[in-house]
């Protein structure tokens, strides 16, 4: 089947493209790009992107798929269907699944059902056995079944004992390691620690349990020599450590989410449970620190760290609700409002965190906008106005702080391994 | 006179007017409990569910006196008793029993914002009897009105709240209510037991007992809750009763007029010694009677709104 993309803006900064054009896709196949005959548009189906933007297909690094384990929360294809229409091509999961991502076996069954899926799913794998922090993971025989990158996210990783070996087995396997930064010890409360838990009377986390454990860890790649990557990075602190480290040439990469560069702690004024997240909502300073971050590249990526959970669990009292919300089909639209139109980073710089870099970080082939190569692609809308109604997320989960909230910036289509999701639907083509 | 709010959740953004209303009522009841027959029918018809996820004794009988004074219905409802423990959700909970038909419900949970929460499933009128750490309204206005009877106001008065403040919703509600009567409140405890910011709620901070009572009319001293984790926060509550503790000697020291406070019960020996807890400088019984008039005066005047 022959596809056109009608005069969309072809962006993509890993290969200095930036040009409007006509895009002909064979059998999920760039054929043509430009040139296009009046016997092409004939013979195929013509999608008019005018002024659309066409980028290498998004990639989520950080998402929470609920099987196997807690199906009622989210699937692997409904996570996917969330993923294409927020305008991912390629997400990767995390391992706190039930069981975890600690074996092969799971890898490959996470695999076999995402094979048929336009969404390509990469699973991170535990970085210690059932992710306790006491025994690493068989590092070797989750890489070869598929795992991208090793993290016990929910959690650091316990000591810097294990976190050594750890790290030293996968300088082996050149992978990632991913890391949830909190000190237990220091983290026992419900939202970040300051004036606002004070006036709320909720337990506090302090910023210094994220920094700590950023420390910690950028020591310990220094020492072991391998790759770290900083997972939804919340505090000033935290994120001018990744710079000083960066000037070092330690390996540090780190991500920031849609609602740490977007809320504060004075959303939780009404209590509500999806304003309960893990790193909790900072500062306004810490916000600030982050899209400082973002813009000067100490940030590589931005990820949704979609944690999708049942109504019945969010609807309960604060401090017994579980932590996360969902990001897959809010965050394009996020970070198109908060960064873009306000000018903190360019769209090139945005395809950048949303497609380049998080390839980068984990190994993977970074999807080309030319003639020959396979269409990975995602066709966005920088300008169109929308309002987020939970109740038609593909996710099944709802557990947003963004309903209602007025969008500038959407996904219009995405394209990836023969199939295109536009128009709420899948076509094959 | 009404109030401007339905709930009452806490006095944090509370306007003075409501806060002077629900004093004033407050003293009018307070007259009431001195008759032979200590009982109006003001509320009767009205149910009140007593919704208590944490044990508490003063704070339920004090209302539930409150709620009897009145002539209103009440059904108290406490975890031992609940079926939380078969798994049924607080919203389940609490959507069942609203279906009984009731108009109020005072509710004493373990986490901040159950009160707010509850305002927003079901159509009752909230009292907030204590929700985790976060405020006590009812205590900080009964407080308040105990000052204000010694006193007769608040406005400019130096009020000091001792003890562990990081973990005590009773400080809050005091900090907020009294802020907004027009008193200089400060803290005084060791700094683990400050929170955060305090300081931006214009509250002063004191870590010396001494210059704590010289310097104020009132001190508002409260429980160590060692139940609360307050054991990691101090090494041993004979420490804490050796700097922090108020004892007769410290008062004639340094300040014979001042009025003590306690909400009670009081851990004699380590926030209070014996003789300060029995001795002149204290009203802590007064502000037990004080408590059901307040109580009164919110359940009434949130009682007979017009929804």
């Amino acid at each position: 089947m022959r596809i056109i993309l009608k005069q969309v803006i072809l962006l993509n900064p890993y290969q200095n493209l930036n040009e409007k054009n006509d895009l002909l896709i064979e059998d999920g196949i760039i054929k043509k790009i430009g040139n296009l005959t009046e016997e092409d548009f004939k013979t195929s189906e013509v999608f008019d992107f005018e002024n659309k933007y066409c980028v290498p297909g998004l990639f989520d690094m950080h998402v929470h798929l609920r099987e196997p384990g807690r199906e009622d929360e989210e699937t692997i294809e409904t996570g996917c269907i969330a993923a294409a229409a927020g305008g991912f091509t390629e997400i990767a999961c995390m391992p706190n699944t039930n069981p975890n991502i600690d074996s092969a076996e799971v890898v490959r069954y996470i695999k076999d059902k995402s094979k048929d899926l336009l969404v390509e799913v990469y699973p991170i794998g535990a970085a210690t056995l059932e992710r306790k922090g006491e025994a690493i993971a068989p590092m070797y025989e989750l890489v070869e079944a598929g795992a991208v990158a090793f993290s016990d996210d929910g959690n650091s990783i316990k000591t810097a004992g294990i976190l050594r070996h750890v790290m030293e087995y996968a300088r082996m396997l050149n992978v990632p390691i991913i890391e949830h930064c909190e000190d237990e010890s220091l983290a026992c409360g419900a939202m970040n620690e300051g004036l606002v838990s004070t006036i709320l009377g909720l337990p506090g986390i302090p910023n210094v349990a994220e920094d700590l454990i950023v420390m910690r860890d950028i020591l310990m790649a220094e020492f072991t020599g391998a790759k770290i990557h900083i997972a939804h990075i919340s505090s000033k602190n935290a994120v001018e450590f990744v710079r000083q480290a960066k000037k070092k040439n330690i390996q540090i990469t780190a991500e920031a989410t849609p609602h740490h560069f977007t809320l504060t702690d004075e959303s939780l004024k009404t209590y509500d449970t999806n304003f309960k997240m893990n790193p909790p909502l900072r500062t306004n300073e810490d916000v600030q620190a982050i899209i400082e971050g973002l813009k000067d590249g100490t940030i590589d990526c931005i990820a949704s760290d979609h944690a999708p959970h049942s109504i019945e669990e969010k609807e309960m009292e604060f401090i017994y609700a579980p932590n996360g919300i969902v990001g897959l089909e809010t965050q394009l639209g996020l970070a198109l409002s908060e960064l873009v139109h306000k000018k903190h980073l360019t769209l090139s710089q945005l395809v950048e965190k949303f497609s380049i870099n998080p390839r980068k970080i984990l190994n993977i082939p970074i999807p080309l906008i030319k003639e020959g190569e396979s269409a990975n692609l995602t066709v966005f809308d920088k300008d169109l106005i929308w309002t987020v109604d939970i109740s038609k997320f593909k996710s099944k989960s709802k557990n947003s702080p963004f309903d209602k909230r007025l969008l500038t910036g959407k996904s219009i289509a995405v394209i990836n391994k023969r199939k295109m999701f536009f128009d709420d639907k899948f076509l094959s083509i | 006179m009404a109030l401007s709010s339905r709930h009452l959740l806490g006095l944090y953004g509370v306007p003075k007017e409501d806060i002077q209303l629900i004093l004033d009522t407050a003293t009018t009841f307070r007259e009431v409990l001195e008759r032979p027959i200590k009982k109006v029918p003001t509320l009767q018809g009205k149910t009140i569910v007593n919704l208590f996820y944490e044990n508490s004794t003063r704070t339920r009988i004090s209302f539930e006196l409150a709620q009897k004074r009145l002539s209103a219905d009440t059904i108290n409802f406490s975890t031992s008793t609940s079926s939380t423990k078969k798994g049924e959700t607080f919203k389940d909970t609490v959507r069942n029993i609203e279906a009984m038909k009731v108009d109020m419900i005072v509710v004493r949970h373990q986490s901040a914002g159950v009160p707010q929460f509850l305002t927003r499933i079901t159509k009752a009128n909230i009292i907030n009897a204590g929700d985790g750490l976060h405020e006590h309204p009812t205590q900080g206005l009964l407080d308040m009105y105990s000052i204000r009877e010694k006193f007769g106001t608040l406005k400019g008065l130096n009020v000091c709240i001792v003890g562990d403040i990081a973990h005590s919703r009773v400080a809050m509600s005091n900090i907020f209510g009294l802020k907004t009567m027009g008193a200089n409140v400060s803290v005084c405890g060791p700094t683990t037991m400050i929170p955060m910011g305090i300081e931006s709620l214009g509250v002063k901070v004191l870590h010396n007992i001494d210059k704590a009572i010289a310097n104020n009319d009132v001190l508002n001293v409260l429980r160590i809750q060692l139940e609360r984790d307050a054991g990691r926060r101090i090494p041993s509550t004979r420490e804490y009763h050796n700097y922090f503790g108020i004892t007769s000697d410290r008062i004639e020291k340094n300040n014979k007029n001042i009025v003590i406070l306690h909400p009670g019960p009081i851990n004699r020996g380590v926030e209070l010694s014996s003789e300060v807890a029995d001795g002149p400088y204290q009203i802590i019984l007064d502000q037990v009677t004080n408590g059901v008039a307040i109580r009164m005066a919110v359940l009434y005047l949130l009682g007979t709104m017009v929804n």
